[in-house]
């Protein structure tokens, strides 16, 4: 089937409505991808072909008769961090890597219900837990790109990092993301792809996996924003089943993607100026901006103050959580037990020792000793204090500004194994995605031009609470205008 | 007078505080939509909220912030518009999470009082110092197996209500005093059942000793999880008379958490000290912060019901009772119910008496409670109105009334089957009183010549002769006359 | 500055993660460093700033008490590794 891989999840939605094409034909095309390419990428921890087919079949017979909802035949891969009903869902990690659940996350939930066909369960880092998708304990996930002249093996950024690579590679038409840090926006932009991290209680969190609850954000990672619009229209919504999910009305995002950023105020955030920031990403963010100001935005140089903060209080607040939201894989009602015939404190210990890779238990650990008696108002209490400055810094800018923008990480995809040996080192990949997640707002990643090794770059727009819409009629303008069109080395339409 | 345990150095006077557990009455629980019911199969009113499975999320239960509100109500306490969720994080085999959702920082509750009534009729005010929201934990069974314990997480995530108070107690009894009050207020209020057997209720015990007269406290222990009243002022006393001997052994008293074993009537540790526990507060973030509105206290204020104390003084003004009949009729809600409806509009000290008195005798001899009654409260103020209005006397409504407890028929329905309408006919009062007096020619001349003591002896005999249905009133009018004569 | 032996044992217990010597070493250091990037939050003046609870976007909200969900053993042991007829299991537990 020629051109059936140059699908958007637009474009095929609409085929598939015309009944150009079926949904079964495109899923089988898709399910072939994967078998073509996955076994080298590594981006499906679990493959589902024979559930999607009859998904497939269900389509079709729903579009014959005129119905099926907006995503009706359009084929997903779902991170392995969304709770699927019957379908192993382990979040990268071994200590839950047989768990099926007897239950639906609200967001995959929303998305069948809207007619979608679900590939797979997609790799990421163990428990969300990192920026290059090398902590998963089902291996890591290669990226699609590669540098000019080089067969190096490229990260496909993290923790989304299947979500990402599968996009890029064109075996997956969309696929559900989670930003905690920048989760969804980093691995977005080092594999030339768009995601959306929605403002926080935007998409319902029940039943996807929790690594740090005040910060967790499902959202869709696609080729472009378009797809991602249509994505979310689906996942989106309030659910009474998450406290902190926002009863507000989910508006048409498709319809916001074209109404032009003319007399929109964008900001400018000095402190973003990052030491040691390459050349290249200060050329494309100063090309972004230029962009933006000739399609009539007026461009505002802003302040926000408490930037340099982000990271450090990101790390206190997310590991505080997550040493108490991981506590429940304990070997008892689900999971894999070790037992070496002792006590139940043995049993607890050997368990989360087999069971949790390095970095999530270098994290628990941190995240146990911020929340231990004595050191509780010197880091965890202090640290969500500098919280609430950051989350200020941002409404203070929004008083001039309708968004933001800046790079989305401070270099392109890096090879596995230039991973730095200092998790600090590590950890300053999110320096730019950390604080809007901090502070609750929207942002999203577009692909806006390549490295000097030809490996894609992406640009960050931070929105306003609940204004999706704007970021996403402002991404849209760089879209078109960086007309990324790009493919990366290792892709479903190009013959092996 | 105050209570002291007498050591080898002098006296001690002992400092007792309660941590009161108490499980809140509702359909559902806290964060769940599980049945909260007791009992039920193994793990059936589980939700996979309550088993801690991933990605699942807790949304809080209307009708327990309610009930809070109203049991804060009933203590006079401080009611918290604002208040929170903390996660208590430690690991244990029937605490699911790995965390228990819990009100550390900010109760619903503030401080309250209780007012305890003591034996010798003085009472005591204790003070509540709060009072807030947590969940239960499963239960592990430990003796099905010879190497494993079995969890059942049916309680895990049971709305309890932690009411902490004031270390204000001196004695055992001010301690049973102060719970048994306590359990009245919850159950007036329908707030907890206060049932202590199936664990509905239970209390972790602060004690410690110190000189009278001297500042400040102790070091404290805990002693966790006791389950009855009883259980509660014994394990005051041994772990008060075991801190007093440490220290006038000259030692040291330990801050630690203890168990009693009522079978060896003694307290031991339960943890040891390198195992102490850190249990990293802080604020739940998958909860927001719980705010109600005051227009909704005043609401569930304005529903409450009587409270105990108010009931109290209202049956003394209304029914003329006696401070102490009134604390027997107010120890349940169904009791004093039941008096009222026997003594609206009848007479009301008749009504009392016969409550506290032979009524109150039938239930314990038939080993039946206020709610399972043999008698009906209209039955038995049916019986009083047959004393009230003359149709049969005092003597003759006992028996009525054990027939009543034995075939469960009315009053009258008895009265008539077995003919005992009283006679008021001094027609046949004065033939039967002639007769005696004729039988009796001897005791009248005695009774004339002055032996007064012999007027009861004629009264007894004509009741006798009558069958116990003369109307004693008119019995006496007629010896009088008759013996006059 | 790293952390010392007995810091790290002591919070890998809290934590129920049993820890080799070899890897108890390892973490001192890391842990070390992390701590000392994240001790950068002691230049902020936090003076009157409440901590940051949520992002105070969502409207506090009550669930109604009704019995919606429970009766489900067969889904909640289902993924029990080591199951006894109704129940879940634990080495047994001596109080």
């Amino acid at each position: 089937m020629s051109g059936i891989h140059d699908f958007t999840l637009a474009s095929a939605r609409d085929a598939l409505k015309a009944r150009k094409i079926s949904a079964v034909e495109l899923t089988n095309a898709y399910i072939d991808a994967i078998e073509r390419l996955d076994g080298r990428l590594n981006s499906f921890i679990t493959r589902t072909p024979d559930l999607a087919r009859e998904s497939a079949k269900a389509a079709d017979a729903a579009l014959a008769k005129g119905e099926g909802g907006k995503l009706c035949g359009i084929p997903l891969g779902i991170k392995d961090l969304f709770c699927t009903r019957g379908v192993r869902t382990t979040a990268a990690s071994k200590i839950i890597g047989n768990f099926v659940p007897p239950y639906e996350s609200t967001v995959t939930s929303n998305l069948l219900r809207d007619g979608a066909v679900f590939l797979g369960k997609l790799n990421l880092d163990e428990f969300a837990m990192g920026s290059a998708n090398l902590t998963s304990a089902f291996g890591p996930v290669e990226n699609p790109w590669k540098r000019k002249g080089s067969d190096a093996k490229l990260v496909p950024g993290g923790s989304s990092g299947g979500s990402a690579a599968a996009v890029a590679a064109g075996l997956v038409l969309g696929a559900t993301g989670t930003d905690t840090g920048g989760s969804i926006r980093q691995p977005a932009a080092f594999t030339g792809i768009a995601g959306v991290k929605p403002t926080y209680g935007r998409c319902s969190r029940f039943g996807t996996i929790a690594f740090a609850s005040s910060l967790d954000q499902a959202g869709p990672m696609a080729r472009n924003l378009r797809d991602c619009a249509i994505m979310l229209e689906s996942m989106a919504g309030f659910d009474a089943r998450d406290s902190t999910s926002v009863d507000t009305p989910v508006p048409n995002y498709e319809a916001a993607l074209s109404r032009g950023v003319k007399g929109l105020r964008v900001g400018i955030p000095r402190e973003y100026h990052a030491d040691g920031m390459p050349a290249e990403i200060e050329a494309l963010w100063q090309q972004g901006i230029d962009w933006l100001r000739a399609a009539g935005a007026e461009i505002v140089d802003i302040s926000l103050p408490h930037t340099k903060y982000g990271l450090p209080t990101y790390y206190i607040a997310a590991l505080a959580e997550a040493s108490s939201n991981l506590a429940r894989y304990d070997g008892v009602r689900f999971g894999e037990r070790v037992n070496h015939g002792g006590s139940l404190d043995e049993l607890y210990e050997a368990t989360r020792a087999a069971g949790f890779g390095d970095e999530v238990k270098r994290r628990i650990l941190i995240g146990t000793h911020v929340l231990s008696s004595g050191y509780y108002d010197a880091y965890y209490l202090r640290a969500q204090k500098v919280r609430t400055l950051i989350q200020r810094d941002f409404l203070n800018a929004y008083e001039n500004v309708d968004v933001i923008l800046t790079p989305t990480a401070p270099s392109g995809a890096f090879a596995q194994d230039e991973k730095p040996t200092d998790p600090v080192q590590m950890y300053l990949n999110d320096i730019f995605t950390v604080p809007a997640s901090m502070a609750g707002v929207p942002a999203l990643s577009v692909p806006a031009g390549l490295d000097a090794h030809g490996v894609p770059l992406g640009l960050q727009l931070i929105g306003k609470f609940f204004d999706e819409e704007t970021l996403l009629a402002a991404g849209h303008v760089i879209e078109q205008a960086a007309s990324f069109n790009h493919r990366p080395t290792i892709h479903a339409g190009v013959s092996a | 007078m105050s209570y002291r345990i007498t050591g080898n150095t002098g006296e001690w006077e002992i400092v007792v505080g309660l941590e009161v557990h108490a499980q809140v009455v509702s359909k559902a629980k806290l964060f769940s939509g599980a049945s909260a019911e007791y009992g039920g199969e193994p793990n059936t009113h589980v939700s996979t909220i309550d088993a801690g499975f991933p990605g699942m999320l807790p949304v809080l239960n209307q009708e327990c912030v309610a009930q809070a509100v109203r049991t804060g109500l009933g203590l006079n306490a401080q009611i918290n518009l604002f208040s929170r969720f903390d996660r208590k994080n430690y690991f244990y085999a029937d605490l699911p999470t790995g965390y228990q959702i819990s009100q550390f920082a900010h109760p619903i509750v503030g401080t309250g009082k209780v007012i305890v009534d003591l034996a010798d009729g003085s009472t005591r005010e204790i003070g509540v110092t709060r009072l807030h929201l947590e969940q239960d934990a499963g239960k592990s069974i430990h003796d099905q197996d010879p190497t494993r314990s079995f969890i059942d997480l049916n309680r895990a995530g049971v709305c309890l209500m932690e009411i902490v108070s004031e270390p204000d107690i001196r004695s055992p009894e001010e301690a049973g005093a102060y719970v048994r009050k306590l359990r009245q207020i919850l159950r007036y209020l329908g707030t907890c059942d206060g049932n202590m057997e199936e664990g509905s209720m239970r209390a972790d015990v602060n004690v410690s000793v110190r000189k009278p007269g001297e500042d400040g406290f102790r070091t404290r222990c805990e002693i966790k999880n006791v389950n009855s009243i009883r259980y509660v002022m014994q394990c005051i006393e041994v772990e008060a008379q075991r801190q007093v001997q440490i220290w006038e052994e000259g030692g040291e008293v330990d801050q630690e958490t203890r168990l009693f074993d009522h079978v060896r009537s003694e307290t031991r540790s339960l943890r040891s000290k390198e195992d102490a526990h850190d249990y990293r507060y802080f604020p739940d973030p998958d909860l927001l912060p719980l705010i109600i509105e005051q227009s909704w206290v005043d609401e569930l204020k304005a529903a409450l019901p009587e409270l105990p104390e108010d009931k109290r003084d209202r049956l003394e003004r209304e029914y003329g009772v006696t401070r102490y009949e009134s604390g027997v009729l107010v120890a349940e809600q169904a009791i004093a119910d039941f008096y009222e409806t026997v003594a609206k509009g009848a007479d009301a000290r008749l009504a009392t008496n016969w409550m506290l008195g032979d009524f109150f005798a039938a239930l314990n001899r038939t080993g039946r409670s206020i709610e399972d009654s043999p008698v009906s409260a209209s039955s038995l103020r049916e019986l009083l109105a047959l004393i009230s209005d003359s149709t049969i006397n005092g003597k003759i409504a006992k028996e009525v009334l054990e027939d009543m407890v034995e075939t469960g028929d009315s009053a009258a329905a008895i009265v008539e089957r077995k003919g005992l309408r009283q006679v008021t006919d001094t027609g046949a009062i004065e033939t039967a009183i002639r007769e005696i007096l004729a039988n009796n020619a001897d005791k009248v001349s005695e009774f004339k010549s002055g032996k007064d003591k012999l007027f009861g002896f004629f009264v007894g005999q004509t009741m006798k002769a009558m069958k116990g249905k003369g109307n004693p009133a008119l019995v006496n009018e007629m010896l009088k006359k008759l013996l006059a004569e | 500055m790293s952390l010392d032996a007995k810091t790290v044992t002591r919070i890998a217990r809290l934590a129920r993660i049993g820890l080799a010597p070899e890897e108890v070493n390892a973490l001192r250091q890391d842990m070390g460093s992390i701590i000392d990037w994240v001790e950068q939050l002691n230049e902020v003046d936090v003076t009157d700033v409440p901590p940051m609870i949520g992002t105070g976007l969502a409207k506090p909200r009550l669930r109604e008490d009704c019995v919606t969900d429970g009766n489900r053993r067969d889904d909640v042991l289902s993924n029990a590794p080591d199951r006894e007829g109704p129940f879940y299991t634990v080495p047994k537990v001596v109080e």
